[in-house]
């Protein structure tokens, strides 16, 4: 069953296109990461989906239904700066967002209830903030970078109850750029200049897009010929890698600075097919 | 000469914010110091850019003007355009020509036809990018940047690791903080702190392979407490196997070194 129905959806400010004929289905249960360059369009349609902005053209449905009041209620919403009064305390902060709901409010994590907000730790000021977005029991979640900031296990537990809820049956929708947190979907889908230009498993979202790996004891002499060039190499330990070139190109860059090197192609990362996509 | 600190440990109110950390920061060499809030990375950092912080331990960096320190936030002056910013950090560290250095960085990151505008006008990632020019122009010996690329997009992140590498072929000693993991692949060597604490270090391959047990993908794990997920299926540390399973990245070792530390649950 499809939770959110995204059906050829514009939106423009202006003279400006944020979104542009964006098609995106979200079933019950399933877990989508949301990613591209800022720009892209992830914010506009994720505001769209939560009924704070409306498309200038197109359809957007949930639970069946257009956005707004109703399906409001049945969200449950962890923005990137975690909307959680700083000045009120964790005990606070989840009564307030309780109300809003008309639902009971939740313990607050691990003895925070009494303190403020703004002096716990970001990972637990997230748990919190997770708390207060889960209380209403919400089918639909969306998060914004969920764990930005967050330890390693710290991160690790938070999906963990991320996706117990999604075995529960919420719908995750999950914005981000940062590959750890990509790993986490289900299914994938890649927006560059407002376009859904991608979806599906990190492989299908890097397709045949390929890096050339430069592996030379000069890398930096490297480095400095293939910027010098034009061809945007990043590091990778004491490798190099050049997303989206082409061999011969790298190669002969190489040899005109006389530098000996070993150029191989190797298939592109996720986070190298999101800066291609998002290089303009 | 090798930067770095040895054995560095400094008390907040009681509190051991680093706890007998050790670090080398090597001309030409990208270290990246990994953890969470709390985990200690901006003392340290504050430490290798010669703030008087009181410690123990052995600290040995450049003087102050052959350093490059570049803050979580701010570093750049709003209310000045990109070449004043430029100008003046020229000048405070005494760099001839500020304009000219600055010039080829800032057509590489595409910052160039954005000299004249305030640097508060600008987006997150392009304000990043000329707060780390703004304190390379003088080729620093020891440039440190504390958490450079978070909330930054992937396009301008891919800038900003462009410009640590610009630096470290210029002969500077790189060390840059990170809340993510994934990005310290890009590094040629990782410190991983928690709570003050290393977690491990070394580098990525080092570190990879210190990873006692092994990892496996599995549908559900035979012991909940030493698994986490990844997608819909869990990773699950096996302490005792021989080397098998999946080859671990970064993220995986330092769970498993958490977990290891905890015995557990966190």
């Amino acid at each position: 069953m499809s939770i959110v129905t995204v059906r050829n959806v514009t939106r423009r400010f202006g003279s400006f296109t944020a979104v542009d004929g964006v098609d995106l289905d979200i079933g019950q249960g399933e877990v989508v990461g949301i990613l591209g360059a800022n720009g892209a369009g992830k914010t506009t349609l994720m505001k769209m989906i939560l009924g704070l902005l409306r498309p200038t053209a197109g359809s957007i449905t949930l639970f069946g239904r257009s956005p707004g009041r109703e399906t409001r209620r049945r969200i449950g919403y962890v923005p990137q700066d975690l909307g959680l009064w700083r000045d009120l305390t964790a005990d606070e902060n989840l009564q307030f967002s309780a109300g809003v709901f008309g639902v009971r409010p939740s313990p607050a994590p691990e003895g925070s209830g009494g303190r403020l907000v703004g002096d716990l730790s970001l990972g637990v000021q997230r748990r919190v903030a997770f708390a207060a977005a889960l209380q209403h029991q919400p089918d639909l979640l969306i998060l914004d970078e969920p764990t930005s900031g967050v330890a390693p296990l710290a991160r690790a537990r938070l999906w963990e109850e991320i996706r117990s809820r999604a075995e529960a049956g919420t719908t995750v929708a999950v914005t981000t750029h940062y590959m750890d947190e990509a790993r986490q979907a289900d299914r994938l889908v890649l927006m560059a200049g407002g376009r859904v230009i991608g979806t599906g498993s990190e492989a299908d979202i890097v397709g045949s897009l390929q890096a050339v790996v430069v592996a030379t004891d000069h890398w930096d002499a490297a480095f400095t010929a293939l910027d010098e060039a034009g061809l945007a190499a990043t590091m990778a330990g004491t490798d190099l890698r050049v997303p989206g070139a082409e061999t011969a190109a790298v190669e002969a860059v190489l040899h005109r600075a006389g530098i000996s090197a070993a150029v191989t192609a190797s298939s592109a990362t996720l986070e190298e097919a999101m800066v291609v996509a998002g290089t303009p | 000469m090798t930067w770095g600190v040895a054995d560095l440990t400094v008390v907040f109110d009681g509190r051991k914010a680093l706890d007998a950390v050790t670090l080398h920061a090597r001309p030409t060499v990208v270290t990246s110091v990994v953890g969470g809030d709390g985990a200690g990375k901006t003392t340290l950092l504050r430490i290798l850019a010669g703030m008087p912080i009181p410690h123990s331990g052995t600290v040995t960096v450049p003087e102050k003007r052959r350093i490059g320190y570049v803050p979580a936030t701010g570093g750049v002056f709003a209310d000045l355009t990109v070449a004043e910013n430029l100008e003046f950090s020229g000048s405070v560290y005494g760099v001839a020509d500020p304009a000219a250095t600055a010039a080829p960085l800032l057509e590489r990151t595409g910052l160039a036809p954005f000299t004249g505008r305030l640097a508060g006008d600008l987006s997150g990632g392009m304000r990043r990018k000329l707060s780390v020019i703004s304190k390379m122009l003088h080729r620093p010996d020891l440039l440190i940047l504390d958490e450079p690329t978070t909330g930054i997009d992937p396009v301008s992140r891919s800038d900003l690791w462009r410009l640590i590498a610009a630096a470290a072929t210029g002969g500077a000693g790189v060390v840059v903080a990170s809340a993510y993991l994934d990005e310290s692949e890009r590094a040629s060597s990782v410190l991983v702190l928690n709570e003050g604490r290393t977690v491990v270090a070394g580098t990525p391959g080092e570190v990879k392979a210190s990873m006692p047990g092994a990892v496996v993908d599995v549908e559900s794990p035979a012991d909940p407490t030493r698994a986490w997920r990844r997608g819909r299926l869990w990773r699950e540390w096996l302490p005792d196997a021989p080397p098998s399973g999946v080859l671990p990245d970064l993220e995986d070792v330092v769970i498993v070194a958490a977990l290891a530390e905890t015995g557990g649950r966190p």
